[in-house]
């Protein structure tokens, strides 16, 4: 599905991906890991094509295109999503509003008729219980005024609803009590299935606990350092990441 | 990549699709203002004496008055000789909106504004203004069975002239600023509306404001008079062809609402802006003015000032009655080298006067954007209450967003709250709407239309659909 050969970027000119490679197949649940400005959230915003990241060599393929090639919105509409860091308020746009545009600019990419207003309200409602959304954040203007748990809540929604095929979630456990990461993770693992990916960005293991990945891999100054199974997740978590650093380093 | 606030600034493209022009035969007086024209004006329009004299001690006090310039708008000289100041279609009178030109029909047809009755928006009555006069009055009869007088003022004049004489400048004086005083000495027509005591208005009434002819100046007057306890909504909408030259709009509105009465006035200005670089434009210099002269009364104005080169305009208020409420709500768009130096005034006179001011601006391109607003509370007005916010939005980083508010307050008991923001489109707003699948433009508006939802709100029904979608246009372009 996703294919990551030998990425560089930078930002302002300053390099900040050195060589990443990653391969994730249908149905796969990936977790990045790695220390503050390892390069995690650069990464999940280039897959996603956001402005003023400068790829300066390698290139990715998402279904047999290439993906660095895409704006934004062609990505989303052939099917990536990412369950941002930080959600943007956006005063004045009703959230259900937003969401139906957004759904209905997505159907009408793929040719596929757009829904009428009871079609998506009952499609709504059924993916409004998968976070326990409350019916009032639905009436409310995008993430304005939510809390921090809520505009995570409602991004999985919005992921819920959009049904991508890979799904990137960039730290979206931080700033999450236990309750609302557990709502959170169950509704990422009750949309998991073998026709999607997700990618999770993480900084911490403890999202792991609740969505288990097949691979982690751990990121440090730009590159992958090392991969392997959920076991690796737990390896770090006791023992931090500097072990990893020194392996890294003798290596280099 | 490329940098999104390249794409922002780039407003080109920006598509004005009522810039047609009318090819019909007028009747135009030559360019150049004096008291012959001003005589000829009166006698064209076969006015009382009461009028021409209104007209003379108006033009003779413009004489002696200077082009104000503390606005925050920069254009050449104007020069007031060069203006044609009465040009009308060469037809025969109609008397019913079935007899009128057909090409005028066509032209009104071709802006969305059917003439014809049964093609009418039901609840919609419209008063047509053509250059200097006005063409057709729809749905007269139907409501002068609730004794609304809805005509045009030319009419007004000959049929009511004790209304015309009680209420004309008794809200703008002649001689109250520059372009009102031209406007008292050379207005040429405009619409009247008078809702007698205790009737509710049951349709919307308005006014549609072309400019076709060149190098013509428009001066409409409109005078609405609602007496004890009725109620009317009125809109305006405007359009003018693309020319080259900019062309002058100096339009007085006067409101009057007796005891317990209301008016809402809702404007969609959409007047030609002028091109990408600049060229061309309508000036709207206009002083639009309401009086709540009785007790519990209200004044509502809503406008959406999406086109002309320059707009100067501040629609107020002056609450003379007892517990009478004072409303603006505003959306005020200038974009490529548009300049609006707008707001409003709300003057508190009545005890437990209250007035609420909304303004939202939205400035892209090289448009700048000022909101200047008023809000006096005299000696006399115990409890006085103001609310204002002024939201400024800005669309790349060559425009501009300017806020003088003004405060006078000369009694302790008042309440006055401002706030204000200013904020930039936010390039993460915009890309979290592309990641959903949603295009730049869609996203824009979609930013754009929230920032004014508390002021669309405020308009009827068919208005606040159309003002989504000027703005939309208005905007298209703005992204690359």
């Amino acid at each position: 599905m996703l294919e990551i050969r030998n990425l560089h970027a930078s930002v302002n000119g300053n390099p900040i991906l050195k060589g990443i490679h990653l391969k994730v197949q249908s149905g796969e649940v990936h977790a990045i890991m790695g220390p503050n400005g390892s390069g995690k959230s650069t990464l999940a915003n280039i897959l996603a094509g956001k402005d003023g990241y400068t790829v300066t060599d390698g290139l990715i393929s998402y279904n047999g295109k290439n993906l660095l090639e895409m704006t934004p919105e062609e990505r989303a509409c052939e099917g990536i999503f990412l369950a941002f860091q930080y959600p943007v308020e956006i005063p004045g746009v009703n959230n259900t509003y937003f969401l139906k545009t957004a759904l209905n600019a997505i159907r009408k990419y793929r040719g596929e008729e757009e829904l009428d207003a009871m079609d998506f309200l009952n499609l709504v409602r059924e993916k409004m219980k998968l976070v326990n959304m409350d019916e009032d954040l639905l009436k409310r203007p995008v993430n304005e005024g939510f809390s921090g748990g809520e505009k995570k809540r409602n991004e999985i929604f919005q992921m819920a609803v959009l049904d991508p095929r890979l799904a990137i979630l960039d730290e979206t456990d931080s700033g999450l009590d236990i309750d609302a990461l557990r709502i959170v993770a169950n509704g990422v693992n009750l949309l998991q299935s073998e026709h999607n990916s997700v990618i999770v960005v993480t900084h911490y293991q403890r999202l792991l606990n609740y969505i288990v990945p097949d691979y982690v891999h751990v990121l440090w100054d730009g590159r992958i350092v090392k991969s392997g199974g959920k076991e690796l997740a737990l390896k770090l978590e006791e023992q931090g990441y500097d072990w990893v650093k020194d392996e890294a380093g003798a290596t280099l | 990549m490329k940098n999104d606030s390249d794409n922002l600034n780039d407003l080109a493209n920006r598509e004005y699709k009522y810039g047609f022009s009318t090819d019909i035969e007028s009747d135009s007086a030559p360019p150049g203002l004096n008291e012959d024209i001003i005589r000829l004006i009166s006698k064209k329009k076969e006015e009382p004496e009461f009028m021409l004299e209104w007209r003379l001690k108006a033009y003779r006090s413009w004489l002696e008055m200077e082009e104000p310039k503390w606005p925050n708008v920069k254009y050449p000289p104007i020069n007031y000789q060069d203006i044609i100041y009465y040009s009308a279609p060469k037809a025969k009178e109609a008397k019913s909106p079935e007899e009128v030109d057909p090409k005028l029909l066509e032209t009104y047809e071709k802006l969305g504004i059917p003439l014809k009755e049964r093609d009418l928006l039901s609840g919609v009555a419209v008063d047509a203004v053509f250059d200097s006069v006005s063409v057709a009055t729809t749905f007269k009869d139907k409501l002068s069975e609730l004794g609304i007088i809805f005509c045009s003022f030319s009419e007004a004049v000959q049929n009511h002239p004790e209304l015309v004489k009680k209420y004309l400048g008794s809200v703008v004086p002649p001689g109250d600023n520059y372009f009102a005083a031209l406007n008292s000495a050379v207005f040429s027509d405009g619409s009247f509306c008078y809702v007698p005591k205790g009737v509710r208005c049951p349709m919307e009434l308005s006014t549609y404001f072309r400019i076709n002819a060149l190098k013509t100046g428009q001066f409409e007057r409109t005078l609405i008079v609602a007496d004890e306890g009725a109620y009317v909504s009125y809109l305006e909408g405007c359009t003018a062809p693309i020319r080259d030259e900019n062309q002058l709009h100096a339009a007085v509105v006067e409101l009057v609402a007796l005891d317990n009465a209301q008016i809402k006035y809702s404007t969609v200005q959409n007047w030609y802006p002028g091109d990408k670089d600049g060229k061309g434009g309508i000036y709207n210099f206009v002083t639009k003015r309401g009086k709540c002269a009785g007790v519990n009364s209200k004044i509502s104005w809503t406008q959406v000032e999406t086109g002309s080169a320059i707009t100067w305009k501040y629609p107020g208020c002056l609450l003379l009655g007892d517990n009478s409420v004072g409303e603006f709500y505003s959306v005020a768009l200038t974009a490529n080298y548009q300049q609006a130096d707008t707001g409003t005034k709300m003057i508190h006179v009545g005890k437990n006067t209250k007035s609420t001011i909304v303004s939202k601006g939205i400035s892209a391109g090289f448009g700048q954007n000022t909101y200047r607003g008023l809000v006096k509370v005299m000696k006399s007005a115990e409890n006085a209450r103001n609310f204002s916010q002024c939201d400024s939005m800005l669309l790349g980083d060559q425009c501009g967003a300017h806020t003088f508010p003004y405060l006078e307050i000369k009694n302790n008991t008042a309440q006055v709250e401002h706030e204000a923001t200013t904020s930039k489109i936010g390039e993460d707003q915009i890309f979290y709407c592309n990641q959903r699948g949603i295009s730049k433009e869609d996203a824009i508006n979609m930013i754009v239309n929230g920032f004014c939802k508390e002021v669309f709100k405020e308009l009827p029904m068919e208005f606040a659909v159309e003002a989504q979608k000027l703005l939309g246009v208005s905007l298209e372009g703005s992204v690359g």
